[in-house]
């Protein structure tokens, strides 16, 4: 990649990552089960690796990410529903879906973006364990407000928004908040996050702007909480206001904690096993025990996901604090093959 | 004039259980600076626990005074084993590690606790609510002798209950020996270790008071709300966290103050608009007050040495 000129280094990979997915988009697309599994993935690791942003980067406790997947959820699938009738003439109808789907992601996106923006502002002057509690707060006073609007169908939620979440959309998010995570980790920006993250103090004195990071950071998650809240709208068939209470927070925090706070790469793996382990359980169970016991062994499954979430924090705390990961990174396994290793940190 | 009346009354009787579940908040949080995410949690177990006992006495025996007494004995001392084990084996052995470390801990007990009581195999209860037995008869009070004001004889026991738990408290904390220990160990732990103070004993201590405390809290509230289920403790745990912020975390009677203007404000919000707003209320008074008055209504502020 070092010999292409700088203009083209940036999109390179996205080009590249948007080919890989076509093509599998392709081959993968017609399996329902494996697209739906693929998309509950895709949007776990969107939240598990932008709330790293704030909670592994920045250092900052967020627990109320669920909140801000529910704007997105909610403004992008009312947007949807607006649009659903219309469809953009002389393309295919496919493509047509998919630029609307395009345009209520970012409006999503943006309007968490918003929001985190001003939760942000005031409670990033707050600390640690107090932190924690006021974006809990938030994450919860939003659902409380989602839940009595009328625009959004108050506690039944909002239905019949279009199921036009592809494969490919939904990797292609998962690609790009990768790639802004990394770019971050990577740059100046990143170094002072870092810094804030090890000593607030110490970076305030350095001449960093902890107030105007922090908050930037926060916005920068929420707005991606936002499109992962649009494109779960996108594939579920109803969404309400009982998706997003704080118990998905602390789903999304479980994620980024068991990966290692700060480590891209974890909070993916983390991600990955944490929605597929239960999902597969589920459905091996459905096909073995035959139709009654497997069944409540199923159920069985949805049960004890939680008490194991919690089990599995007290654990961690306990024995590896910073997490599987640490704040290593999967690639540093190979840095000759992947960016060369130049890591900002370490 | 007698619904005014009516949501004060109602107000103080909601704000009485956050009053008396922030009151361990805040003993826990005065010595060891931990949120006990958990507490909410203990107090489920607590009051699960006192509906075994009541069950298991029946019916003339759960409600005579030494079946009371028997009940709340119960919940409260297996509540203060639970709170001893919690913090022997969770948060003992983070107490030197970064804070965030022990507050994640307490956020995972609390799922545990919560979830893990939503199971339904062996002896655990299940998620379905369960009606509490009437331990307290209920008995009403008309004030003006119609049914615009009525007074319910719990809503006074537990206002009384909290009211005297606090004097007893802030005894217990300002006049006793234990107590000066707990200030001590909360105010610097390593120097209190150095003075001879045994801070580990007074830490478990203070936890299993704060978990009996809990499980008091737990059976006065599951007799204003007649049943009991998994998840009642997540809510009224956070709720309590709120007002004891509210008072100024660490103080025992702002712990009461702010628990009673926390139900007050609930109520009164919630009576004159609509009860779906009644999660919100909480939190933005939470959130105005750690804004404009971080250390709470009487707490002090402290200024943040490097």
């Amino acid at each position: 990649m070092a010999s292409l000129p700088a203009p083209l280094r940036g999109v390179f990979p996205v080009l590249l990552a948007l080919l890989l997915l076509g093509a599998l988009q392709v081959v993968v697309g017609q399996l329902p089960f494996f697209v739906y599994l693929s998309s509950v993935v895709g949007v776990n690791v969107i939240l598990a690796v932008s709330l790293n942003i704030v909670n592994g980067m920045t250092g900052q406790f967020s627990i109320g990410h669920a909140g801000f997947m529910a704007v997105g959820a909610y403004v992008g699938g009312k947007l949807a529903l607006e649009m659903k009738d219309l469809a953009i003439s002389g393309i295919p109808h496919g493509v047509s879906d998919q630029l609307q789907l395009l345009a209520s992601l970012a409006v999503g996106g943006a309007a968490a973006g918003v929001a985190g923006f001003l939760v942000g502002l005031p409670s990033l002057r707050l600390r640690g364990d107090y932190l924690a509690i006021v974006t809990l707060g938030f994450g919860e006073m939003i659902r409380v407000i989602v839940s009595n609007l009328e625009v959004f169908g108050r506690a039944l939620g909002l239905s019949g928004i279009p199921q036009t979440s592809s494969f490919m959309m939904i990797w292609m998010c998962v690609f790009v908040v990768v790639l802004v995570a990394r770019r971050i980790q990577d740059s100046a920006h990143g170094r002072s996050l870092l810094a804030i993250r090890e000593d607030e103090v110490a970076a305030e004195a350095m001449g960093v702007d902890t107030t105007a990071y922090k908050v930037r950071a926060f916005v920068i998650s929420s707005f991606f909480a936002g499109v992962a809240g649009a494109l779960f709208a996108h594939f579920v068939p109803i969404i309400n206001p009982g998706s997003f209470t704080f118990v998905k927070s602390i789903e999304v925090v479980t994620m980024v904690v068991a990966g290692g706070l700060g480590s891209i790469s974890g909070s993916i793996v983390a991600a990955v096993v944490l929605t597929l382990l239960p999902e597969v359980l589920r459905s091996l169970f459905l096909q073995v025990g035959g139709l009654e016991g497997g069944a409540a062994l199923a159920q069985k499954v949805d049960q004890i996901r939680m008490p194991v979430y919690g089990i599995l924090l007290v654990i961690l705390m306990l024995s590896r604090p910073q997490g599987v990961f640490g704040s290593r990174e999967l690639w540093d396994a190979f840095p000759r093959w992947w960016g060369r290793g130049r890591r900002a940190e370490e | 004039m007698g619904d005014l009346v009516q949501h004060l009354i109602n107000g103080l009787a909601a704000g009485t259980i956050y009053a008396l579940v922030a009151l361990g908040y805040t003993m826990v949080y005065g010595v060891l600076k931990l949120i006990n995410f958990a507490h909410g949690d203990v107090m489920m177990v607590g009051t699960f626990g006192a509906y075994a006992v009541a069950v298991g006495l029946g019916r003339p025996a759960q409600s005579s005074l030494l079946g009371v007494a028997a009940i709340f004995l119960v919940a409260m001392g297996g509540c203060a084993l639970l709170g001893l084990f919690i913090e022997r084996f969770a948060y003992r052995p983070l107490r030197e590690k970064p804070r965030l470390t022990a507050l994640i801990t307490a956020i995972g007990i609390s799922f545990t606790l919560s979830y893990g009581f939503q199971l339904d195999f062996g002896p655990l209860p299940g998620a379905a609510p369960r009606a509490f037995p009437e331990i307290i008869p209920p008995r009403e009070w008309l004030v003006f002798g119609d049914r615009t004001v009525v007074i319910w004889n719990w809503q006074v026991i537990s206002l009384l209950i909290a009211l005297l738990l606090m004097v007893a408290l802030q005894a217990l904390v300002y006049r006793s020996r234990f107590g000066r220990a707990m200030r001590a160990v909360s105010f610097d732990h390593r120097t209190a270790a150095l003075m001879g103070i045994p801070v580990d004993r007074v830490i478990a201590l203070t936890f299993m008071l704060g978990s009996a405390l809990a499980a008091g809290a737990g059976i006065l509230f599951a007799i204003k709300d007649t049943v009991v289920q998994p998840l009642m403790g997540l809510y009224v745990g956070l709720k309590a966290f709120v007002a004891a912020v509210i008072g100024g975390i660490g103080n025992v009677p702002g712990a009461v103050v702010g628990g009673l203007l926390l139900g007050l404000v609930e109520e009164f919000v919630v009576g004159y608009s609509s009860s779906s707003w009644r999660d919100a209320v909480a939190f933005s008074f939470l959130i105005l007050v750690l804004l404009v008055r971080p250390s709470g209504l009487f707490g002090t502020v402290t200024a943040e040495k490097v």
